[in-house]
């Protein structure tokens, strides 16, 4: 992971409250930031999605939507990625033991589709420390 | 139906009820929970049991909201009715492919299509 080679133009570090409204107006100026530089319509859309589920994780089930805990929020962009790295208070989570959603025995039950669409959208999503930190990376596609 | 829809509009093709989404990103919570008691509101109180989603302005979705329409299907085939998703954009529908929620669902490419299907 060529850390220390990427030439980042933009970053943004915050401890965020623990509300979606605050996400979400994080999230807001970062996928600005993506038109502004003028990224493609479906590689924001991407971003848009992973790193909504992601809050949403971090907020309503690694913090339990608890309102007196917070969520850190980086943001990291260059000319050819965007990385985003999300921790929560939460103690965590082991995304290997989830169940996959597209089973057909799963397939009609209403959760459980996030970390894959994650997964799916970006180039990269790590869980880290004890599954309440992840990082994700998508390559810019053109 | 007398009651007011604040996240979709309604109108009807036959016995086909079509529902047109009000808003472009169905994403926050408290609008994922009402636009689904809309919905759901529409085949156990209206009895409506043809139904169409139309996506035409949906330019975004959370999988919450995948799970409301999961749900919705599921009430659907309970009360013996038919759903149909039609006017997808490509992204959308990138995530019923991933999730195969295109399996689920009987997704057409335009009105028209879906129209003719039932």
């Amino acid at each position: 992971m060529p850390t220390s080679e990427e030439k980042w133009t933009w970053q943004c570090d915050q401890k965020i409250p623990n509300n979606a409204v605050a996400g979400r107006r994080l999230l807001d100026d970062v996928l600005r930031r993506l038109e502004c530089l003028h990224w493609n319509r479906s590689d924001i859309f991407g971003v848009h999605l992973a790193v909504d589920e992601a809050l949403v994780n971090a907020i309503a089930h690694g913090n339990g939507s608890d309102a007196s805990k917070h969520v850190q929020f980086s943001c990291r962009i260059s000319p050819r990625k965007i990385r985003v790295e999300i921790t929560d208070e939460g103690s965590g989570f082991d995304p290997d033991a989830l169940p996959d959603p597209t089973t057909p025995d799963r397939l009609e039950c209403p959760s459980g589709r996030g970390v894959m669409l994650m997964r799916a959208f970006m180039s990269r999503v790590e869980f880290q420390e004890r599954g309440n930190h992840v990082v994700l990376e998508k390559s810019r596609s053109s | 139906m007398t009651t007011a829809y604040r996240h979709v509009d309604l109108s009807q093709v036959g016995d086909v009820t079509v529902v047109r989404f009000r808003d472009d990103k169905i994403i926050e919570d408290i609008n994922i929970q009402e636009l689904g008691q809309e919905l759901f509101r529409l085949v156990e109180a209206d009895g409506c049991e043809q139904l169409l989603l139309d996506f035409s302005s949906v330019d975004f979705l959370s999988s919450a909201a995948l799970g409301k329409l999961i749900t919705l299907d599921k009430k659907m085939k309970a009360h013996g009715g038919t759903l149909k998703l039609s006017n997808i954009r490509p992204e959308i529908y990138e995530v019923f492919a991933i999730t195969k929620l295109n399996r689920l669902f009987d997704i057409r490419k335009d009105e028209a299509e879906a129209l003719a299907a039932f």
